[in-house]
């Protein structure tokens, strides 16, 4: 009986354990392994040991460039993005009619914000010809396309991001409601206004799912990739050169695939190392209800 | 001024701060209708609809790009959507099934490993993946796309179910058993319609995804003829040297139809999927 069962269970998972073997841990393990040779896809894979590894920090100027990019990158998008959504959720978040309205309008950017159609609404919006440059240029700022300018081009990514907050605000709003009404009461009787409650009650009670939000966001971020290709293709001068789009060019432009596959790694590693820094620091903010068994 | 005058004030603010909120967040999407049908010289202007609209940029951007029309590179698109839909809805839900229903040895073990594949950056996986697909000769086939959603296509979508199918109360399995149900049967005549929303939510998800995985197409597909619409739009781009801005907005705009007729069709499954995987984990 035991047995059956166990073969039962097996069975149903067997998709995804066919998959995780095949195209999940092998190719992880494969990739580790080319990380350490110079390997070209038609040639077999040349064990040069660390060298892909010492390359990337000695002499790679492209590397520290790309790495720097997409470090702003997730620095000013991540924060941004959690602080609209937070805000928006916490006004979307009242008895009031007309809020699955609201929601959805501004829900709506979340969902189309991947795609290839609004990378070419981008690059028009933000262009030298665009609607925005023209729209300076009534305040004499002539001539600025802000997708060209290397000063700018990555803020307007940065931007883009930032324009759809939605999800990380639904979860916002999941979060908000399950904060008990009381808490409020209590502190108003105590006479905290809304500032106070804000700090006191909702940030404390909501920290858990900021900090989740933080990580997700935090690790998709970093892979961007997309509209940094179809809107500036890294450029101009590499101020849009995110890390992912390196990687690309290396694996894929130039087939250096050992060297790509050890870029990979890297990348692995420092999302690896900012998940646990986050979870390390997340003792000090986040607050767990009921001691922790979230 | 009464409290509750006062309570009606505060709340019309609230009202006009999401109207402005909604405004802003929409005003690209509408400038975006607008210039569509514009003409390159009308872009710039910061007016939303043009003075003679050009319905001309719709029909000449749809055989803009020589040899096909956008009508192949929608099929070819919804082509890779049905077999990725079907593939992650049938797989995600046996694996999720067995996880949440069915007593076997480590299966905790297997489940955590499903989460930590959540975390695994593609970046890691795409080289040794591509190199596997190309010995199998599968570059410029749309199977690469199609086939790892046979795999329950992601972590995702397997703990969605999961944690919806532990939502539902054990004892229908039981009296189902003691009717002689096999676990198959159970799976197949109990839990599925029960869980039809979250296989809808799935199935959404899973469409939307696909459609705006640029990443593996770009990396895949390489002939024209096996273009899908986001390749399309980029090639379209990237080939002409005076932009033809009015058109390619009016076909990137037609891209996005599908997403916004599935997301105002079945929105409470959205933000309901949000929120289950969100916050019960």
């Amino acid at each position: 009986m035991k047995t059956r069962q166990n073969l039962t269970g097996y069975l149903f998972i067997s998709p995804f354990l066919i998959g995780f073997f095949l195209l999940t841990l092998f190719p992880m393990m494969q990739s580790l392994y080319f990380s350490f040779t110079d390997y070209s896809l038609l040639q077999p894979a040349q064990w040069v040991g660390t060298k892909n590894y010492m390359r990337m920090f000695t002499s790679d100027p492209t590397f520290k460039t790309s790495l720097g990019v997409t470090f702003t990158y997730v620095i000013f998008a991540v924060p941004l993005k959690l602080m609209f959504a937070l805000l928006v959720a916490m006004l979307l978040n009242k008895n009031m009619k007309g809020m699955s309205f609201y929601r959805t309008l501004i829900y709506f950017p979340s969902i189309i914000g991947g795609s290839i159609a609004v990378a070419v609404l981008w690059k028009n919006i933000f262009g030298i010809d665009g609607f925005i440059s023209k729209f300076l240029a009534i305040f004499g700022m002539e001539g600025i396309g802000l997708v060209s300018n290397p000063d700018t081009a990555l803020s307007t990514l940065v931007l883009l991001q930032a324009w759809q907050f939605g999800s990380a605000m639904i979860i916002f709003l999941a979060g908000l409601k399950q904060i008990p009404k009381e808490l409020y009461e209590a502190s108003s009787v105590d006479g905290a206004g809304m500032i106070r409650k804000f700090f006191s009650v909702t940030l404390p009670m909501l920290s858990p799912v900021i900090l989740f939000n933080l990580i997700l966001g935090i690790i998709n971020s970093f892979q961007m990739f997309t509209q940094a290709y179809v809107i500036t293709k890294g450029g101009p001068v590499k101020s849009t050169y995110m890390y992912a789009l390196y990687l690309y060019d290396k694996a894929f432009g130039s087939f250096q695939m050992g060297y790509a596959s050890a870029l990979a790694w890297v990348m692995l590693i420092i999302i690896g190392i900012a998940t646990i820094i986050n979870f390390t620091v997340s003792k000090y903010w986040v607050f767990y209800e009921s001691g922790g068994d979230k | 001024m009464t409290t509750k005058e006062w309570i009606k004030q505060k709340q019309m603010n609230t009202h006009i701060l999401l109207v402005l909120l909604s405004l802003i967040m929409i005003y690209p999407v509408i400038w975006w209708i607008g210039a569509s049908l514009k003409t390159n010289a009308e872009l710039s202007l910061p007016n939303i609809f043009p003075s003679v609209p050009q319905w001309s940029n719709y029909v000449n951007g749809w055989t803009a790009i020589p040899g096909h029309t956008f009508t192949k590179f929608f099929t070819n698109t919804f082509v890779i959507e049905l077999f990725s839909v079907a593939g992650t809805v049938i797989s995600a839900s046996l694996i999720a099934f067995g996880f949440a229903r069915v007593k076997f040895k480590f299966s905790n073990l297997w489940f955590s490993m499903l989460l930590m594949t959540m975390m695994i950056p593609s970046q890691v996986l795409i080289i040794p993946q591509y190199v596997i697909f190309f010995k199998l000769d599968w570059i410029n086939t749309y199977l690469p796309i199609i086939t790892p959603h046979f795999f329950g296509g992601g972590g995702f979508f397997v703990f969605l179910l999961v944690q919806f199918i532990r939502g539902l109360p054990r004892e229908l399995d039981e009296s189902a058993t003691i009717d002689g149900c096999s676990t198959f049967g159970i799976y197949w005549h109990i839990i599925m319609p029960l869980i039809k929303p979250a296989l809808i939510t799935v199935a959404i998800y899973c469409f939307m995804w696909t459609w705006d995985d640029f990443f593996q197409q770009l990396l895949y597909i390489s002939s024209v003829d096996k273009f899908t619409v986001g390749l399309a739009l980029r090639l379209f781009m990237d080939s002409q040297s005076a932009v033809e801005w009015g058109q390619m907005l009016s076909m990137s705009l037609l891209s996005i139809i599908p997403s916004v007729v599935i997301f105002f069709l079945a929105q409470k499954y959205f933000v309901e999927g949000i929120a289950t995987t969100g916050l019960k984990g």
